[in-house]
């Protein structure tokens, strides 16, 4: 079954028009930032585009911040709100039930499908920029660059109690920073970029979760993978409210940008921890409510 | 093959089927009738565990469903509504995807190209080639749908109003598949709201109306003769004069007389000078047999 669910992914047209479009974005950005040298300046703007004309290796981490607060999550959210409401409306589950498949098991092999599916756009999104950053960018502009390191380590230096800020993104930027002044070998990044990796895929199996549950309430694919996204963008809109400070270490965004502290000299652990955590717990409630409710529903689609 | 005990589905506040006794047996050929709405396609989807029952048993090949439907599910072909496919894939890919969704591991996987063929022989798809289900016609898509049902060589057919899309080739070369196969030993279980196709096809039939079975029985007990005679003559007055108080009806030529013996009564009007030009013991059609226990169509609100 696991095997017909990736089929089923890697042989639709959407899977591969999503992923090109998706590494698309950051390949833009490079050939813009190419062409006019203007980047952001440190703590500004997306995390790491201050630094990629130092260094175009450090790429990859650059266009995962660029396609992670919207590409990535739209398009998560809509092949796993798609995963059993897109079967239900096409009729096609009706048969798979029937074939039979065991509903619980059909879950699993969704919920695979959908983890196989983050992991080959955020890996092409992380090759396609890693290739875009040596070839357009190069690494040899990190000179150019380093004629002003006074300044550069001057925000470095604040960058540590950047991380305790309240919004990750002015972290991101203190964090190229302070690794301009430590530089990382190539294997100590190849290392980080897969920790952001694994970061980044919980953080999408959390929305995965809620897109997939909703997916078994509803037969509308449609209606599920907005319903996740509206879960997020709520989620977002209280990350930066004041007067949500309560709810906050519990909502599933708040520690999206942790990743970001892979890139720290030394890294910096702590919400790295609670990023996955806070992921895993809603990783198993939304996909136990999943399971509880596909399990015992009347299939009339 | 198939059997429901007091068999009963609500949703909500509407009752779709009430305390339904269904009775299937091997080697039958049984269709449900019932107007649009009467819950033929609850009933279907219950017997294949994706509707759960409110109330009530359902055994189907000796198994309980929904609890052991794993196990017998592998043994059935369904039909259930349309038929349903990846549209961007060709019909044999959509066979063999949903093959291969099933369990039966390696030994399913050696012989599916081989029943993926004969499937679609079957429905008359053998040179159907690589082209997208998208492309495919109503009928075609249809004659998919039957190939899916059709691929694990299943012992028992459940299929909900298979005739649905098919133009009138399509329709017989389902009756002819379905009798074929239900000749090599496949129980066939079929919904329609097409009485033609069930008269033509079926042995057995019941009925269903607002939820309840209101009729069950072998299509030769409901059509046996009433112990009427209908014969056409024209000299329709004299014979009315000659069999007084035996003709119940009379509709110009045409009478239905109350007669033991169709031979003995055209024996008595030809031996008496009277004309025949056709003769015949009276059955009910299977339309007037629905129609007297199922009233009007459900699908008026009144």
């Amino acid at each position: 079954m696991i095997k017909v669910e990736l089929v089923k992914l890697l042989r639709r047209p959407r899977t591969w028009i999503s992923v090109v479009l998706t590494c698309a974005l950051p390949f833009m950005v490079a050939v813009f930032i190419t062409v006019t040298h203007l980047v952001p300046p440190p703590g500004q703007g997306s995390a790491f585009l201050s630094a990629v004309l130092q260094d175009g290796a450090l790429y990859p981490a650059a266009a995962l911040a660029l396609v992670l607060p919207v590409f990535l999550p739209v398009a998560v959210a809509v092949v796993a709100g798609d995963s059993i409401a897109g079967e239900a409306t096409g009729g096609t589950l009706r048969y798979l039930l029937v074939r039979p498949v065991g509903r619980t098991r059909l879950l699993v092999a969704k919920l695979i499908s959908v983890i196989v599916y983050v992991l080959v756009v955020v890996l092409a999104v992380t090759f396609t920029a890693y290739a875009t950053g040596v070839f357009l960018l190069g690494p040899s502009r990190a000179a150019a660059v380093g004629q002003t390191p006074g300044g550069v380590a001057g925000v470095g230096g604040g960058a540590v109690g950047g991380g305790l800020a309240p919004t990750a993104g002015q972290a991101a930027g203190g964090a190229v920073t302070s690794l301009s002044g430590a530089p990382l070998s190539l294997l100590q990044l190849t290392e980080r970029i897969a920790g952001a990796i694994a970061f980044i895929t919980v953080s999408m199996l959390g929305v995965a979760a809620i897109a997939l549950f909703l997916s078994t309430i509803t037969d509308s694919a449609l209606g599920s993978a907005l319903g996740a996204l509206a879960a997020l963008v709520a989620s977002e809109v209280l990350v930066t409210l004041n007067a949500a400070t309560v709810v906050q270490p519990y909502l599933p965004t708040r520690y999206w940008l942790a990743w970001i502290d892979f890139f720290r000299q030394p890294v910096f652990w702590r919400d790295i921890q609670r990023g996955f955590g806070i992921q895993a717990v809603y990783v198993v409630v939304f996909l136990a409510a999943a399971w509880a409710n596909f399990s015992t529903k009347d299939i009339t689609a | 093959m198939i059997i429901t005990r007091a068999l009963t589905k609500r949703y909500g506040a509407v009752t779709a089927v009430r305390s339904v006794d269904l009775d299937v047996r091997e080697g039958d050929r049984y269709g449900l009738l019932g107007p649009n709405g009467s819950g033929k396609t609850t009933l279907v989807r219950m017997l294949l565990g994706l509707v759960y029952a409110t109330s009530g048993e359902i055994e189907v090949l000796g198994r309980r469903i929904p609890s052991r439907a794993l196990e017998v599910l592998p043994q059935i072909g369904a039909l259930i509504e349309e038929p349903a496919a990846y549209p961007h894939l060709s019909g044999r890919t959509n066979l063999a995807l949903l093959d291969a969704a099933g369990p039966g591991g390696r030994a399913a996987r050696r012989t599916r190209r081989q029943r993926v063929d004969e499937a679609l022989e079957q429905v008359g798809l053998a040179g159907i080639g690589r082209r997208p289900v998208k492309a495919y016609s109503l009928g075609m898509r249809q004659r998919l749908g039957l190939a899916a049902a059709l691929i694990r060589r299943p012992r028992l057919l459940i299929l909900d109003e298979p005739g649905n899309g098919l133009d009138p080739r399509g329709i017989r070369d389902l009756r002819e598949l379905l009798t074929g196969l239900n000749e090599a030993g496949v129980t066939v279980f079929l919904s329609s709201h097409l009485l033609a196709e069930v008269e033509q096809l079926c042995t057995r039939v019941g009925v269903l109306n607002d939820g309840r079975l209101v009729l069950q029985d072998d299509l030769t007990v409901l059509r046996a003769p009433t112990g009427r005679i209908v014969l056409d003559t024209p000299d329709a007055d004299q014979v009315a004069v000659l069999l007084d108080g035996q003709v119940e009806q009379r509709d110009g030529q045409r009478l239905l007389v109350r007669y033991e013996d169709v031979a003995a009564l055209n024996a008595r009007l030809v031996g008496a000078g009277l004309r025949v030009s056709s003769i015949g013991p009276q059955q009910r059609t299977l339309e007037e047999i629905v129609l007297s226990v199922t009233g009007t169509g459900s699908d008026q609100v009144s």
